[in-house]
């Protein structure tokens, strides 16, 4: 089912949302990745706070090529969200409502996803050049010195997803597995 | 006859292969992405596979990479032993060429230059370049930009000579099977069997590059390579990983001489922006 929803994902947002559905997703959006993550769980770590607001975020694991003069951002397409299964589940359990990626996750980040009653999103890997359309605004929020692993804050706009794990744990990776 | 190249010429064909290959698909990736797209039977599947087909319109359009992974620089360099260069090293000449092409062609810098300090060098090098020295006086690139998305997925497998071809079809479809959506489907497998350890995987990798719809010489490789495919695309794990027929768009297999103990299998999975173009110097 076509779903159009507005950041920041709230508990009322993820209420609605079943694994299958294809949503358009419009509003501002956090982007960070490996190395981004290894900084904010350090500096949680070190008692630091992070450098995003991480209450109803929506996280897009991503890191984008460079944009061209006129462009406001390079290729945008999503990274393997495995590589921050390790990280999720502590932000998961400060707020943040939804991730974005593509991939399996582990079992830890499903149990934390539904104990913060969050949601994870699949963007069309290999889609950056059609998914950088979609995408308004682009700024670097901290860590530049990571280079395209720098934390961003960017506006999408009709951002396009599929809901692969929903806030009760339902998993489309897993269905799909079952019909076959 | 000692045929003397410059290698700035290598520079500069370098340079414009990064960008090339990273804007546009070769025409072989690009016709069997548009057939998937017309027999695919999940809505969901043939959504996503038109989805891809327009990111491959708007990169050409507009001048976007069609991934934001451009990948590790892989090259593989088939020198005739005819050849001299002049000008400089070698691999030096080739490295400044990936620097030019990511730096000038606005591609994604995504090599770091320790693998556990990781830090990046900024203008994505070294490339991983692959040497081999063959007959005449001609120099062959072969330019395959690597995404490591599905590039974590690839496996080895150092079989018995018992598990015989049996062990190698299980090895290819373990691998496909647990890549499902983490490696971009649909794929392009390539498979190394036999030589050694780091043989197979060369092969795997080279596989890669071959143009899709093309077959093994070898009358049981090809049989293979058909049969895997249908195999894969049986698995249901689909466009997006969402479910589907669309899982692979090709297998290609690569075969060398063995040792008497051993059967290296290695399976070099790349997602559908299987980036590859050729130039004969």
């Amino acid at each position: 089912m076509d779903k159009y929803i507005t950041t920041p994902i709230t508990e009322k947002v993820t209420a609605d949302l079943k694994s299958g559905d294809y949503v358009y997703i419009t509003g501002t959006v956090y982007v960070a990745r490996d190395a981004a993550h290894k900084r904010m769980i350090e500096a949680l770590e070190k008692k630091e706070s992070l450098p995003i607001d991480i209450k109803d975020a929506a996280v897009y694991y991503m890191g984008p090529s460079p944009a061209r003069e006129g462009n406001v951002i390079g290729s945008a397409g999503p990274t393997t969200a495995s590589r921050m299964d390790k990280y999720a589940p502590v932000l998961l359990d400060l707020g943040q409502k939804a991730m974005i990626g593509k991939g399996k996750r582990s079992r830890e980040v499903i149990d934390a996803m539904i104990r913060n009653k969050a949601v994870y999103f699949a963007a069309v890997g290999g889609a950056g050049a059609l998914l950088s359309k979609c995408i308004t605004k682009s700024e670097i929020v901290c860590y530049e010195d990571l280079g395209a692993e720098a934390v961003r804050k960017i506006e999408v706009l009709n951002f396009p997803a599929i809901v692969v794990i929903d806030r009760e744990g339902n998993n489309l990776y897993d269905l799909k597995d079952k019909e076959n | 006859m000692i045929r003397t190249i410059d290698v700035g010429e290598i520079t500069e064909h370098i340079r414009q292969m990064c960008i090339e290959t990273n804007h546009r698909l070769s025409e072989d990736m690009n016709l069997s992405l548009k057939q998937a797209a017309e027999t695919e039977t999940s809505e969901l599947g043939k959504k996503i596979l038109d989805q891809l087909l327009l990111n491959l319109e708007i990169a050409k359009e507009d001048n976007i990479p069609i991934c934001q992974d451009t990948g590790m620089a892989v090259i593989f360099l088939e020198i005739g032993q005819d050849v001299h260069f002049t000008g400089g090293l070698l691999e030096d000449a080739v490295n400044q060429g990936v620097k030019k092409g990511y730096e000038e062609g606005y591609l994604r810098k995504s090599v770091v230059g320790d693998p556990i300090l990781r830090e990046n060098t900024k203008d994505n090098t070294p490339a991983v370049i692959h040497y081999s020295i063959v007959s005449g006086d001609k120099v062959k690139i072969t330019f395959a930009p690597k995404g490591f998305g599905s590039e974590n997925m690839s496996r080895i497998f150092m079989l018995k000579p018992a598990d015989g071809l049996e062990g190698v079809k299980d090895a290819i479809l373990t691998s496909v099977s647990d890549a499902g959506p983490n490696a971009c489907p649909p794929l392009v497998v390539g498979v190394g069997i036999g030589g050694d350890f780091e043989k197979a995987a060369i092969m795997a990798k080279k596989a890669l590059t071959r143009e899709t719809g093309e077959h093994s010489s070898i009358p049981y490789i090809c049989d293979l390579e058909k049969e895997m495919l249908e195999k894969i695309n049986s698995l249901g794990i689909g466009p997006g990983g969402l479910g589907g027929r669309t899982t692979a768009l090709a297998v290609n297999i690569n075969s060398y001489p063995t040792h008497i103990a051993g059967l290296p299998v290695a399976v070099n999975i790349c997602c559908h922006v299987n980036r590859h173009a050729v130039r004969i110097l």
